[in-house]
């Protein structure tokens, strides 16, 4: 019975336990338009914690994506409107383009000098957020200057119902891209000898180098794609809130840092897992979202994001502590 | 006798003007067990690294086969069959065994793609190999030891190695789990592997091995087929000399008896040992001898209050005393100097005065700020009295030598009001003119300042040397005591044969 | 023993200090050329020791948990939260003349709830960090969301406006005509180097940020220290948040959000190693003063905030390609 013991079977387990729960107090809980709008809001946390996640897995950490994805976010948007041009896929190839751009200074910095991710991610994430507002812009693009091409991808539905009292709502297609990067991400961390790598240097640098693993590719592709993750993810989110705030993420390291770490991945790498994080992004968005609907003050969420982080991370703590002994 | 598989010759490497080797040659034949014995610090690491590739010797000329090769790196190394294992066995802990040990075989056969049927099955050839049960899907970092060393053999294997070189592969094993490894040894050799055994113990050098090598201050001092050695003539070139001092010898004092300065009863920790007895009387030093796993350590930590004991009583100076933290410890004049000098103690980015003084630095704060005269000045009187080189006690630890630094980690323990001394290997990875001058500052504690020294060693000369009386522990209990006097290190050698 | 206080000898040991005032100068000296009539007003300079106090004893917060290879993302939670309690505490007790009016009894209150707060808040940081062994990051990544959560909580959202005048005095008042914050934290960063240089907690934090290991077999109480070192952290945080409602005379959950990430950066500017057993208060407090001169250099200039943000950034990312040069080269 190995499997029981798998950290993703164990925050599945949680998971189900508070669905139920919130489920007991609430059962609008349980009605397909609040599951929706719950799936809706993971989409933008899970893409970015999937870039989280690889580097969180190579021992590092990431505070610079959301001044990545903003940045690659707002200067899409500003490009497309210089240009007239509405094409999606050119727009979001270049957004994770601006995306990948900025990991490799990470990556280089990392790499080069061997300097602890935090810091470096720390002077990027500064850099290029105070590019943005001082050279590029502060002023935001509303919905009547969005480009329609990327508002209208952004609206696209799956399944679309409607209410008894008229009103329509639907799950959106952007869960599917959502799911769809998830699955690349495994892919290439199970079925690449790059992923494999990643793991490697996660639980040990020194012997990943001695067994020939070029870590120089490792670090620069982590970084490159965890950016190019999130410059993509900063478009989709303008898309979807059809709007370009270049003030918009701040704060949010800390919540996907803070789901990468419910779903089981170390901050000392090595382990992790797509699975384990995808649930840990739902666990933290349906915590924050579901305050609500169990008639608690919102002004509560930050407390209870915070007091779930100390237990997730006491109860890891303490089960090491027992490995170990 | 087999041809040559890898020749060295006169090879000389310097690291910013230290000399590491100098007129170092080694030959390893096929297919023969070799081994490589010296001290810690004699350069025996370093001649590894230059036949792995990871350092370009400065002078001196390397064959393989016969064949000059210019410039080794770790890739042509590896190439040419040469597999290391190190002391920590460059596995990763977070994979699984199988992944750990078809993960070399990928990487050089230059997939991109990770096939995991594939790595089964080099997974399953690498353990059939080596005729051994390993759970392919275990993670490696919840292995044993032994079950480690297995997995980084295995891979080793899987390489087409010819000469597989072992970095102390012994230390960390007990007794049947080195049988084992012998066993395997003898196993790679007879399918025409040669293995390269890097070692400081002497017994298990002249079990296994056919052919010796010994080195000393990097250079190659002498070498030959392992039945014209003994330990004796091991031990005369790896040290240089007889250890040739005199035996510490300890008379009770006459008058009344004194109370014994420690004294151990029924002293037992589940798991790791128990019913000890053990009396250090003023001036004595016991040696504390036995195989790994034997308890030895445990005991000394719990001594020292950082394993506290499960049941038995210690008295210092006839007074109970309670050993539930290492303050409790300190406080009760225990002092302990732990096996592993750089990593377990020194502050080796800090000055020689904050190492001395760090146990110390609460009781030179009267009130709430530090006497700095007085720090300074039993620093001072610390490094005179150690006799450690340094101009200054702002010189960083790091830039002192191996002997100088363990003199620092004692020092330390005089400023405390040390009466027991507890030393776990206290030359280990010293050099043999300090090692000398290390044991007389020993005696001279026990003998002027009436300390109860307990050292801890597997080096039995050193122990028969510089102890009045020697202890045995095997499975957790204290099984023999002999005095020194009228010992031979070979009796003793003997007992601990036939503990095995 | 005389030992002699050599300057040079100083510089050569500590040449992080030397390279920090160089720098200080160069920024000083470059600024004034490219703008002698603004930069070089007495305004301007008076402005600064105003603003830079919050910064700097958050930074050496900051510094303080990375002495022992830790370090700490809550303390502005615990500088909002610790300004808040004291204004609710203000309106709570507010007389007659308003909250304004309150005389000294009620600011000493208000003070002592304020630094309580950062005593608990440290407190549990440093329980969840050395009892129940939470990773620092980790621990206080969570705290931080607690406290500021809790500030949320507290006010509802909006900012608490309105201190007693007196209260307002510590970020605006004056003492013998200089900053009332920069006289403060002259004697805070004081007492602060005395603690980590001349008593044992001080010097222990440093051999446990050195080599945790080895300080177990020193027989130093770890524990203890690094539970002390985040105490003295969230106190240090707390007082930054007195500065900071006093300044602007008014208190809200997300003030000073980007401080965090400055006090990481100019605490490793300063010459802290984030892996700990080395970090001068010193050293930081020139990193702050050269960073603030900068900034305000820029301002002075007509650059935008934001672009001094990126300023900083490439600052950090400078210094750290700087020292891994130098230490290649050694």
């Amino acid at each position: 019975m190995a499997w029981l013991r798998r950290s993703e079977v164990v925050i599945a387990g949680i998971l189900l336990l508070a669905m139920i729960l919130i489920g007991l107090v609430n059962p609008a809980f349980w009605q397909a338009d609040n599951l929706f709008s719950l799936m809706r809001s993971n989409v933008i946390i899970g893409i970015m914690a999937l870039g989280v996640l690889m580097i969180m897995i190579s021992g590092g950490i990431d505070v610079s994506f959301p001044a990545f994805a903003v940045a690659a976010m707002y200067l899409t948007v500003k490009f497309m409107l210089w240009s007239g041009y509405e094409g999606i896929a050119f727009a979001f190839a270049m957004a994770a383009m601006i995306g990948l751009l900025l990991g490799a200074i990470n990556a280089f910095f990392v790499y080069k000098f061997r300097m602890i991710p935090l810091i470096v991610t720390l002077g990027t994430g500064s850099m290029v957020r105070g590019f943005l507002l001082g050279v590029v812009g502060t002023s935001m693009i509303n919905i009547n200057k969005m480009p329609d091409g990327l508002i209208d991808f952004a609206k696209i539905d799956i399944v679309s119902m409607t209410k008894a009292d008229g009103t329509t709502y639907g799950l959106t297609a952007m869960v599917l891209v959502y799911l769809g990067l998830a699955l690349i991400v495994h892919m290439v961390l199970r079925y690449t000898m790059v992923g494999r790598g990643v793991y490697a240097y996660g639980g040990d640098p020194e012997a990943a180098s001695r067994a020939g693993f070029d870590i120089r590719l490792i670090l620069f592709f982590i970084y490159c794609f965890a950016g190019a993750l999130a410059g993509f993810a900063g478009l989709l989110h303008a898309g979807m809130i059809w709007l370009a705030n270049p003030r918009d993420f701040v704060g949010l390291e800390l919540d996907v840092i803070a789901a990468v770490v419910l779903g089981g991945a170390s901050i000392f790498g090595g382990r992790g897992s797509v699975l384990g994080t995808m649930l840990g992004v739902f666990m933290l968005v349906m915590v924050k979202n579901s305050l609500i609907i169990m008639k608690i003050d919102t002004t509560w969420q930050r407390v209870v994001v915070g007091v779930i982080i100390i237990i997730a991370t006491a109860v890891t703590a303490w089960r090491d502590q027992k490995r170990k002994a | 006798m087999t041809d040559p598989f890898i020749e060295l010759r006169n090879i000389r490497k310097e690291f910013a003007g230290v000399v590491a080797l100098d007129d170092m040659s080694l030959t390893v034949r096929e297919a023969e067990i070799h081994c490589l014995a010296g001290e810690n610090g004699s350069g025996k690491s370093t001649i590894i690294k230059v036949m792995s590739g990871v350092y370009q010797p400065d002078r001196g000329e390397i064959l393989i086969r016969g064949q000059q090769v210019p410039r080794l790196n770790p890739i042509a190394s590896i190439d040419h069959g040469i597999q290391v294992i190190y002391q920590d066995f460059s596995l990763f802990g977070n994979l699984t065994v199988a992944e750990n040990l078809a993960m070399n075989v990928q990487l050089r056969e230059k997939h991109r793609l990770m096939n995991w049927r594939r790595t089964r099955e080099i997974a399953r050839e690498a353990v059939d190999r080596l005729g051994v049960e390993l759970d392919l899907d275990a993670e490696v970092g919840h292995l044993p030891t032994a079950g480690k060393q297995l997995v980084a053999i295995a891979r080793a294997l899987m390489s087409d190695a010819r000469l597989i070189i072992m970095d102390e592969p012994t230390t960390a094993l007990t007794r049947r789990e080195v049988e084992t490894l012998f066993r395997i040894v003898r196993d790679i050799q007879s399918r025409g592997i040669a293995v390269l055994f890097v070692s400081h113990k002497m017994r298990e050098m002249l079990e296994i091995s056919e052919t010796i090598t010994v080195m000393r201050n990097g250079s190659l001092v002498a070498d030959g087929p392992t039945s014209e050695f003994d330990e004796a003539l091991i031990t005369r070139h790896m040290t240089g000399s007889d250890i040739i001092s005199e035996p510490y010898v300890w008379t009770p004092p006459s008058g009344a008896p004194q109370s014994p300065r420690l004294e151990v009863r029924g002293l037992g920790l589940k798991g790791a040992y128990e019913d000890v007895d053990l009396t250090i009387r003023p001036g004595e030093i016991v040696g504390l001898t036995g195989l790994m796993g034997s308890g030895r350590t445990e005991l000394a930590l719990s001594l020292f209050g950082m394993a506290p004991a499960d049941h038995g009583d210690v008295k210092v100076d006839g007074k109970p005393v309670a050993l539930r933290t290492t303050q409790e410890a300190i406080a009760a004049g225990i002092a302990y100097v732990p096996e592993d000098r750089l990593s377990e103690g020194l502050f080796l980015t800090q000055s020689i005065d904050r190492n001395i003084l760090s146990t110390s630095y609460e009781a030179l704060s009267p009130g709430l700020t530090i006497d700095k005269t007085r720090a300074a000045e039993m620093a001072a009187e610390t490094i005179d009295t150690m006799q450690i080189a340094t101009p200054t006690g702002d010189k960083l630890v790091k830039e002192l030598s191996g002997g100088n630094q363990q003199r620092v980690v004692l020092g330390r323990w005089l400023l405390t009001d040390a009466r027991v001394l507890i030393l776990n290997g206290p030359t280990v990875g010293v050099d043999v003119g300090s090692k000398a001058e290390i044991h007389r500052k020993i005696r001279d504690l026990a003998r002027e300042q009436g300390l109860a020294v307990l050292m801890i060693s597997d080096d039995v000369p050193e122990l028969v040397q510089n102890c009045n009386r020697l202890v045995l522990m095997h499975r957790g209990r204290l099984v023999e005591e002999f005095e020194s006097a009228g010992t031979s290190e070979e009796a003793i050698g003997d007992k601990l044969k036939a503990f095995r | 023993m005389t030992r002699q206080f050599d300057f040079r000898s100083f510089l050569n040991r500590d040449n992080n200090i030397a390279q920090l005032i160089v720098m200080t100068i160069l920024i000083f000296v470059v600024m004034s050329l490219l703008s002698p009539d603004k930069f070089l007003r007495y305004y301007n300079f008076e402005s600064i020791t105003y603003i830079f106090p919050e910064l700097g004893l958050l930074s050496i917060a900051m510094m303080i948990a990375m002495l022992t290879g830790g370090i700490d993302l809550s303390v502005v939670g615990i500088a909002n939260l610790s300004g808040i309690l004291a204004g609710i505490l203000f309106q709570k007790i507010a007389g007659e003349g308003g909250v304004a009016a309150a005389g000294l009894p009620a600011v000493l209150l208000g003070g002592a709830v304020a630094l309580l707060t950062g005593l608990t808040a440290g407190a549990l940081n440093g329980f969840l960090i050395t009892k129940v062994k939470i990773t620092p990051i980790l621990a206080t990544l969570g705290t931080g969301q607690v406290f500021t959560g809790l500030a949320i909580v507290m006010t509802g959202g909006p900012a608490i406006v309105g201190f007693p005048v007196l209260w307002s005095w510590v970020g605006n008042g004056k003492i013998l005509g200089l900053a009332t914050p920069f006289v403060l934290f002259v004697l805070i960063a004081a007492a602060v180097a005395f603690v980590l240089t001349r008593t044992p907690l001080g010097v222990n934090l440093m051999l446990i940020g050195t080599n945790p290991k080895a300080a177990l077999f020193a027989g130093l109480k770890r524990e203890r220290m690094i539970f002390y070192s985040y105490m003295m952290t969230g106190v240090l945080a707390s007082i930054a948040g007195i500065m900071l409602s006093g300044r602007t005379n008014a208190a809200k959950s997300d003030y000073g959000t980007s401080y965090l990430l400055q006090a990481v950066l100019i605490s490793v500017l300063g010459g802290t190693n984030p892996a700990g057993g080395k970090g001068t208060v010193l050293g930081v407090s020139l990193a702050v003063v050269a960073l603030m001169l900068l900034s305000s250099g820029f301002q002075v200039l007509r650059f935008s905030n934001h672009l001094i943000d990126f300023i900083w950034g490439v600052f950090l990312l400078l210094v750290i390609a700087l020292n891994a040069y130098k230490n290649r080269a050694r």
